[in-house]
């Protein structure tokens, strides 16, 4: 089966793929214990677009978001970044990708507690051993607000602090696109809908791309587009989401997936 | 609970694998050592009750005879040998089957390149006794036939084999001197020990072995074969009958179970030096025990304070953890001790492979080496189990509500500082206040503060850690991120990262103050035999036994010769009172010598005499003083002190005149001889005098540079064994070093899978461990290089009160080679755990638990 990418049929407005799925397919085990956690999905990320990953606990979408990441090996099908076939590259490639085109939000911070705030933000280039681009570094650090701490270690700052370093780090190095895994999962409300607005605020005014996997849909209402997934399979799509047509979609699906 | 403990112990099966080795390879040490030796000393009792099974009776001269026997062997000599008539009346006595008469000494013999076949202590000679049908019973003839004559000879097989010789050829050999050309008659088995051991063993014929280590006639020992129903005691008493008091018997029960007792003797000092080894490796394994308990208390911190809820005590929570501390104890002393028991019987094995022969055996395995084996293992694992036991039980039961992991807590370092200082502060004071004593006070104190200042060090490590560590930074930076990374996480846990160093340290510490110690002595000695020294060469025997008087005459007959100088000793009395006398040829003294003067002149010849300040001291006498010497044929003298010396290695005591001397010694023999030639020493003035000498293989000539190789190879012989010894402390260290990085890698997977997702590649990764492992283990190394310079420093301080000439000589190179090795010790540490981080799934590690 080969269906059209939903972003393609109704992305009027939107411009260049920043990351492309197509006929994704993810299989884990073997025989009985089979499960497909990927079925065929085939899905666009566009350039400067804030898009949400949702769906029920199982139904792929941190399996997605690891593929199209790099993270993960896939079982079939295409993950493109850019021009860039991530099925045909070499681990050491495909490291090298991650560092230099992809930034990344995890649940649990992952901020290293031996580094202070300014050295986790430049980590990844401190990897490549590139010297950040200055102006643009201070610029993500003033739009997460963190001037006066660069000098803290994870320990000495807040969840929400600490979930602030962790989005400058996945913008300092400019990446092509962004992914963000249940990026206020840890995080009280509050500092949750800080770090959601950094990252709608660096989607609108940094043109940046960003690619979130959440089951909240008051997170998903920040997004400029909300995909669904369902046991392994992309079954809806909605733009400009508010909180509120985000639950309800939920609901529809849950409630299908009880009574079917 | 004891359930509870095994599923533990189970469930962490990887992580305690380390621990476990390290535990096994200490009991493994201790039960090898006692296998082994328990082996080894009942095959050699067995063996040397064989070696007596032609004797049943030994006749030797009585220690009445010998009182006034010099040790030397050349004091007064009034030592009754066994005359050829007892040893018939012996043979005649009732219940006596064959009698053998036997004298031995010293004898060389070339081998195929002209040197000498084995190293001089073990070259013996004897004599072949022809008893009946011309068969000697000790030595079955496996080729031609007995030496009659005296330019004959017999040869052990595996000597023969060494000279390349045949029956029929003829081989050069010396006993006293003088060469021997002997034609080779017969060759012949033994299970004699010392051949064995590598010597070798030549036999003349008894006429002429007496005339050459005995006197014509006389035997040294007479061995009694008992006729079948006769038993020894009863033998015994009969031959005692016809014995005159110069002589004594003894049983060959009793000469077996007296060598036993003397094999016993120092197979016990060998166990205890061994076990002294296995102590230390030991006691590096407890701080790899008490790391990993430490860690698995930490992570298991909410299990813990949940049994606290539910309504468990302290006291069950510590004993929780000590049993698990005695699970792992005991599976590692049980394999311990099935390894030792591998370790004992391949020991011997290898022994045997490389020549040194130990005799086959039974391997056995007492039930204390079973029960010391598993004690050793279980309490050292529980004892240093106990404090994170401890640790464990303060856990507050609120920590199990906690929903966040528990934050490894940074207890305050202060009290633990505060008394690593005191301990430092006391150790580093009573190691000085020792430099400045003298003798067994000083040494007991140097081993107390030694002792304090390596507890003090080890408390103080994690203090030290992180200066010395940050030190290393401008090498690091090199690394990139995975340097600072490597850097910053050896300091993260400094207790952890201390204990790791401080294993290290210990074995570190022991290698660098041995090297320090015994490079400073090779050198001082060394120094001391040949400053004083001003000839070219000193001509020996190989086995420092005493050189025949026709040596020194062939030397003086050799045109290149400038000066020579015969050394010999000579027992005599001084004003009455005991003391020796040493021969030189006083017109050649100062050529030869240069002897540092306190008082006098150095005018050796006639009456006038000179000593060294120890024996003026313990005689009383000054310059000028005269006093009256008995020689060893009870002749008195009047002499007279020219000058005082102060002595030396090669030269002390009361130095007289050869001319003065000799009309007064039966059989003369010389120590050695100092040789001056005219062309200073060379390879070819050596060559020269070898020539002169008769190409000998018994005569060493050795000059300055010999003698300061010689003390060398003594010494590293020793710095090797010792070295081989604490090698294992050292591997214990490395497991350790393995199991920090190990928990390391563990504890930290959910920031490696971090690292990796955004980009750093596994090259990275295990750079960063590996560069981890470097640091703790470089820094352990600093550590232990530091203490030992001191240590041993201190040390020299001591042994250079009586050791004139002790000066402290660094060995750069070693210490290099240690800080090298300590480098090693990381990088192979870490390839394990780089491998095991790099190959981290990270998707499950950057999972939120």
């Amino acid at each position: 089966m080969t269906t059209t990418p939903f972003g393609a049929q109704t992305a009027a407005r939107a411009t260049a793929v920043a990351a492309r799925a197509t006929d994704l397919t993810k299989v884990y085990g073997q025989g009985e214990t089979q499960v497909v956690a990927l079925d065929a999905v085939s899905l666009d990320f566009h350039q400067a677009e804030f898009t949400a990953i949702m769906g029920p606990s199982g139904s792929g979408k941190s399996t997605l978001m690891h593929c199209m990441a790099g993270l993960d090996s896939v079982s079939g099908g295409s993950a493109r970044i850019g021009d860039t076939e991530l099925t045909a590259l070499s681990d050491k490639k495909l490291t090298q990708l991650r560092r230099d085109k992809i930034g990344f939000i995890f649940q649990a911070f992952n901020l290293l507690p031996t580094l202070n705030a300014l050295e986790n933000i430049t980590l990844p280039m401190d990897i490549a051993g590139r010297k950040p681009d200055k102006k643009w570094l201070d610029m993500v650090v003033d739009t997460v607000g963190l001037s006066g701490r660069l000098k803290h270690r994870p320990n000495q700052l807040s969840g929400g602090q600490q979930q602030r370093v962790a989005v400058a780090r996945a913008l300092a190095g400019r990446p092509e696109i962004m992914f963000a895994d249940e990026p206020t999962g840890n995080l009280d409300s509050r500092s949750g809908a800080e770090v959601l607005g950094f990252l709608r605020n660096s989607v609108r005014e940094l043109g940046q791309t960003v690619v979130m996997v959440t089951h909240d849909p008051v997170a998903a209402g920040y997004a400029d587009r909300v995909v669904f997934l369902a046991d392994g399979r992309l079954v809806d799509e909605l733009r400009e989401p508010t909180a509120d047509a985000v639950l309800d979609r939920m609901k529809r699906f849950d409630a299908r997936g009880r009574t079917s | 609970m004891f359930r509870t403990a095994l599923r533990n112990v189970l469930a962490h099966k990887a992580r305690l694998l380390m621990t476990v080795l390290a535990v096994m390879l200490g009991v493994a040490f201790v039960s090898g050592t006692l296998v082994f030796t328990s082996t080894i000393s009942s095959a050699l009792q067995k063996s040397s009750e064989k070696g007596f099974t032609n004797t049943d009776i030994a006749i030797t001269p009585s220690d009445s005879s010998a009182n006034n026997h010099n040790k030397d062997g050349d004091g007064p000599s009034d030592w009754h040998e066994l005359p050829q008539s007892l040893l018939k009346k012996v043979a005649k006595t009732p219940g006596v089957d064959q009698v053998t008469g036997t004298v031995s000494g010293f004898a060389a013999v070339a081998g195929k390149d002209g040197e000498l076949i084995g190293n001089g202590f073990t070259s013996a000679g004897g004599n072949y006794y022809a008893g009946e049908n011309g068969a000697d019973i000790r030595y079955p003839l496996k080729d031609g036939r007995a030496p009659h004559q005296a330019d004959e000879i017999a040869l052990d097989s595996k000597t023969a084999e060494r000279a390349g010789a045949k029956v029929g050829d003829t081989v050069r050999m010396s006993v006293d001197g003088p060469v021997l050309r002997q034609k080779v008659v017969g060759v012949f088995t033994t299970d004699d020990g010392n051949v064995a051991a590598g010597g070798s063993l030549a036999l003349f014929d008894t006429r002429t072995a007496q005339k050459l280590y005995s006197k014509p006639g006389e035997f040294s020992e007479i061995d009694v074969k008992a006729a079948p129903g006769t038993s020894q005691t009863a033998l015994k008493s009969a031959i005692d009958k016809i014995l005159p008091k110069t002589a004594e018997s003894t049983t060959g029960k009793k000469l077996a179970d007296d060598q036993a007792k003397t094999i016993a003797a120092g197979m016990s000092s060998m166990k205890t030096g061994l076990l002294v080894f296995a102590g230390i490796a030991l006691f590096v394994g407890i701080f790899i025990i008490a790391n990993t308990f430490t860690m698995l208390v930490s992570q298991r911190t909410k299990e813990l304070a949940l049994m606290r809820a539910v309504g468990a005590s302290r006291r069950q929570v510590t004993r929780s953890v000590l049993i698990e501390a005695f699970v792992v104890g005991a599976i590692a002393a049980v394999t311990g001790l099935l390894a030792g028991i591998g370790i004992g019987t391949l020991l011997r094995t290898l022994m045997n492979s490389g020549g040194a022969t130990v005799p086959d055996g039974p391997l056995v395995i007492e039930p204390a080496t079973i029960v010391i084996s598993l004690v050793v293992g279980i309490a050292v694992t529980m004892l240093a189990a106990w404090l994170p036991g401890r640790r464990a039980a303060k856990i507050p039961p609120i920590a199990a509500m906690n929903s966040v992991h528990a934050v490894a807590t940074t207890r305050s370092l202060v009290i633990r500082n505060t008394v690593g200082a005191l301990f430092s502060g006391a150790g580093i004071a009573a190691v000085l206040g020792a430099t400045s004593m003298a003798g067994d006070s000083g040494k007991g104190v140097l081993g107390l503060g030694a002792g304090l200042l390596l507890i003090g060090v080890f408390v103080l490590t994690p203090l030290l850690s992180r200066p010395l560590i940050a030190a290393a930074a401008p090498v690091l930076r090199a690394f990139g991120i995975s340097g600072k990374l490597a850097r910053q996480n050896a300091v993260r846990n400094p207790r952890r990262t201390a204990a790791t160093a401080s294993a290290l340290m210990i074995g570190l510490t022991l290698i660098t103050g041995l090297t320090v110690i015994a490079g400073s002595v090779q050198t001082a000695v060394g120094k001391m035999a040949t400053d004083s020294l001003k000839a070219d060469y000193v001509v020996t025997m190989a086995s420092k036994r005493p050189l025949s008087p026709q040596v020194s005459k062939d030397i003086a007959a050799d045109p290149n010769v400038t000066a020579a100088s015969p050394m010999r000793s000579s027992g005599a009395r001084v004003n009455g009172d005991d003391g020796y006398l040493t021969g030189v040829n006083g017109k050649a003294l100062g050529d030869l010598t240069r002897l540092d003067l306190a008082s006098g002149s150095l005018n050796v010849g006639g009456h006038n005499t000179v000593m060294d300040e120890d024996s003026a001291k313990e005689h009383g006498l000054r310059t000028g003083s005269s006093y009256v010497t008995t020689f060893e044929d009870g002749k008195k003298s009047r002499m007279t002190v020219a000058g005082i010396y102060k002595g030396n290695e090669l030269m002390r005591g009361i130095l007289v005149d050869n001319a003065t001397l000799d009309p007064h010694q039966k059989d003369a023999t010389d120590r050695q001889v100092l040789v001056k030639t005219k062309d200073g020493a060379s390879k070819s003035s050596k060559e020269a005098l070898r020539k002169s000498l008769g190409d000998n293989p018994a005569i060493q000539i050795n000059d300055k540079q010999d003698i300061i190789n010689e003390i060398a190879q003594m010494v590293n012989l020793m710095l090797n064994m010792l070295y081989g010894l604490l090698a294992m402390a050292v591997i214990v260290a490395v497991l350790g070093v393995v199991n920090t990085l190990a928990m390391s890698v563990f504890e930290r997977s959910q920031e490696i899978g971090m690292l990796r997702a955004i980009g750093l590649d596994r090259k990275g990764i295990k750079r960063m461990v590996r560069l981890e492992s470097l640091v703790i283990s470089v820094f352990g190394g600093v550590l232990g290089l530091v203490l030992g310079v001191f240590f041993g420093w201190a040390a020299g301080e001591l042994i250079g009160t009586s050791l004139a000439t002790y000066e402290l000589v660094l060995p750069w190179g070693r210490m290099g080679i240690f800080l090298l090795l300590s480098a090693l010790v990381g990088v192979l540490a870490a390839l394990w755990p780089a491998r095991r981080a790099a190959r981290l799934n990270m998707l499950t590690a950057i999972k939120a638990e």
